[in-house]
């Protein structure tokens, strides 16, 4: 084989994976295509008149497939208004909101004092929406047979500052339990969850021990805690429902008795202190425009089949009904 | 890729003289080149094998979406991908090259500016792609009011692959023997008919092939379209220059966080499509270099 004619083999094999790869498409099913279905479901619904326009939308992570379940339902009516949802987190969303680079920003925590100051000082008015409910989850491994049920004091005793290289093995928390090492997984300093966390466990938002696995990818720590004896972590609900095979969620007393994370125990606001809001903050001048009017109508008309259909937990008829009110408020104000 | 293709007989007949040597040297550098054949091919398979179950027509046709995993599709990430490359290729590509003959055909490289010119490429070449997502963000996006939009994309991906495609074209134009510049100067051709009738034609299989390896790139970053805030949910392909968009690496960062088993698969899926059209580009560059080279 001469210098050239390997060359073109190479560029044949190349071609072949390429074409390979195309061929694969061949086994896809006509029917199967969710943009024609919608496509189909708009032309019904055409009596509200066809809406258009972008509603840029920015913010948390967490709360994102939330509004993007709402975006996929309101294009079955409005197919002409884009959405697109970005995912820069809380802070990176507000920063955004406040430089009026976006309409409606996610958020998985209220708005900061200096985050409203920045609002303030570019004239951006915004309301506070309070869309769904999400229970902070406590997990440990499935080999975990001692922690089923942990107060908030022991938790400060293992993610708090000080525990630091003290805080070592399960016995250094409560010494009922076995000197097994504890691994502690959680999500990165730049997460909402994290703000969360240590503001309602720690007392002060931000103060955390740093020798844990911290990850920005909450697959990460189900991955983490489900391989190791001694491992505990928290994220948001879903992670745990969708891997309830692999780990264990702990319950917690914050005082009045042991309380497991579930939707009726976060609806119900039993589940303290880790049952969180979770918030969308439209500005008050994109609300004017007709189309963002009418996907925050929709967003709050639609909040609990969007929750369910989202896998997030819905709101209880007294937040629901406070949800329209504030839509209505803002509507009148603007 | 290089193909750098020594002559074989000059190893053979060194071999004989120190057998011993000679073959270490020899296992260390096929050893070398194994290393990198086994990774790809490992993560090759395992891509495939795991994205197997989603590699059809569901990827290109459908939008990405939340609530149906089973059937969302990346039709938005592939197109606004297309599109970034398509626009980077259009400003990168002709401001690269005309730079690069400036800098091997024109500039005086006695001169202190065009000696600095020369050194700031090279350090640009080094710069981390992060960092001209910060300077998309603040000068593109923010100072010039392009916003988050298909041209500020491009625009910042442009910076970032132009320092390579310079380099790339200027060594192209370099290795143009210097007795082709001087029989055509010699027969009376201007400087720039010398540049535009010989020394572009015959170094156009080394630029094609750096400014798509160059292209090829900028193709997996995802470092700063994050930076940018460049959407990761977007459920409509980009119209035009100033539409918002997403690329495919974002979006297989976003789906590799979520917890729903379905989107690992999605996932392994997307990584497959972002591999064939980087394949396909890399045989593109392959192609064109096969076809058009000349030796002298």
């Amino acid at each position: 084989m001469t210098s050239g004619q390997r060359r073109l083999s190479a560029v044949a094999t190349a071609a072949l994976v390429v074409s390979l790869a195309a061929a694969c498409g061949g086994n896809a099913k006509p029917g199967s295509s969710d943009s024609t279905s919608s496509a189909a479901a708009s032309s019904d619904s055409q009596a509200g008149g066809q809406l258009s326009g972008e509603i840029k939308v920015d913010g948390s992570s967490t709360v994102a497939p939330l509004t993007q379940a709402a975006t996929e339902l309101f294009g079955e009516e409005q197919p002409q208004v884009k959405i697109p949802v970005g995912t820069s987190g809380t802070g990176g969303g507000f920063e955004r909101f406040c430089a009026g680079e976006t309409d409606i920003s996610n958020a998985s925590r209220p708005i900061k004092d200096e985050e409203k100051a920045a609002c303030e000082a570019k004239g951006i008015k915004f309301t506070e929406l309070t869309v769904a409910t999400d229970a902070l989850t406590v997990v440990v491994s499935k080999e975990n047979d001692w922690a089923t049920c942990l107060t908030t004091d022991q938790l400060k005793k293992m993610w708090e500052p000080a525990a630091e290289g003290k805080v070592k093995t399960w016995k250094d928390v409560d010494p009922k339990f076995p000197a097994e090492e504890l691994k502690l997984y959680g999500p990165g300093t730049d997460s909402g969850t994290f703000d969360y966390f240590t503001d309602e466990i720690n007392g002060e938002e931000g103060a955390s021990r740093k020798d844990y696995s911290p990850s920005e990818n909450d697959n990460d720590i189900v991955t983490g805690v489900s391989g190791t004896k001694g491992g505990l972590g928290y994220f948001g609900f879903t992670y745990f429902e969708e891997n309830a095979d692999k780990l264990k969620a702990v319950e917690v007393d914050s005082g009045s008795g042991c309380v497991a994370p579930s939707v009726e125990t976060a609806q119900g606001g039993t589940y303290t202190p880790l049952a969180r809001p979770l918030f969308i903050y439209p500005s008050a001048t994109a609300a004017k425009r007709p189309e963002v009017a009418a996907f925050l109508d929709y967003y709050a008309g639609n909040i609990n089949a969007i929750a369910k259909d989202a896998k997030f937990i819905p709101l209880n008829a007294e937040q629901e009904a406070k949800l329209k009110a504030d839509i209505t408020a803002l509507k009148s104000q603007s | 890729m290089a193909i750098l293709s020594t002559p074989r007989s000059t190893v053979q007949l060194a071999s004989k003289g120190r057998p011993l040597k000679e073959h270490l040297f020899r296992i260390a550098l096929l050893a070398s080149l194994a290393i990198a054949i086994v990774f790809l091919t490992m993560l090759v398979v395992y891509v495939v094998e795991e994205g197997w179950p989603r590699l059809d027509a569901r990827l290109w046709e459908n939008q990405p979406s939340i609530r149906r995993p089973e059937n969302a599709g990346i039709q938005s990430g592939i197109f606004g991908t297309l599109w970034i490359i398509g626009l980077t290729a259009l400003m990168a590509l002709p401001t690269g090259i005309l730079a690069a003959i400036y800098l091997e055909e024109y500039a005086d490289k006695t001169k202190w500016y065009n000696r600095l010119i020369e050194l700031n490429i090279s350090n640009l070449a080094a710069v981390p792609s992060i960092v001209y997502g910060i300077l998309g963000l603040g000068m593109i996006a923010r100072w010039m009011q392009f916003g988050f939009t298909v041209m500020t994309g491009a625009m910042t991906i442009s910076l970032l692959v132009l320092p390579i495609v310079i380099i790339s074209a200027r060594e192209a134009i370099r290795a143009v023997p210097a007795s082709i510049r001087e029989g055509s100067l010699a027969l009376g051709a201007t400087q720039w008919q010398t540049i535009y009738r010989q020394v572009l034609p015959a170094s156009i299989p080394g630029i094609a092939t750096g400014s798509i390896l160059a292209l090829s790139r900028a193709i997996g970053e995802a470092a700063p379209f994050l930076m940018l805030g460049a959407a990761t949910l977007v459920r409509f392909n980009p119209e035009g220059v100033w539409s918002n968009f997403s690329v495919l690496p974002l979006q297989i960062y976003n789906f590799i966080t979520r917890p729903q088993e379905e989107f690992a698969v999605l996932a392994a899926a997307a990584i497959v499509i972002l591999l064939a059209i980087l394949l396909l580009m890399n045989s593109v560059a392959i192609w064109l270099r096969n076809r058009y080279q000349k030796r002298w």
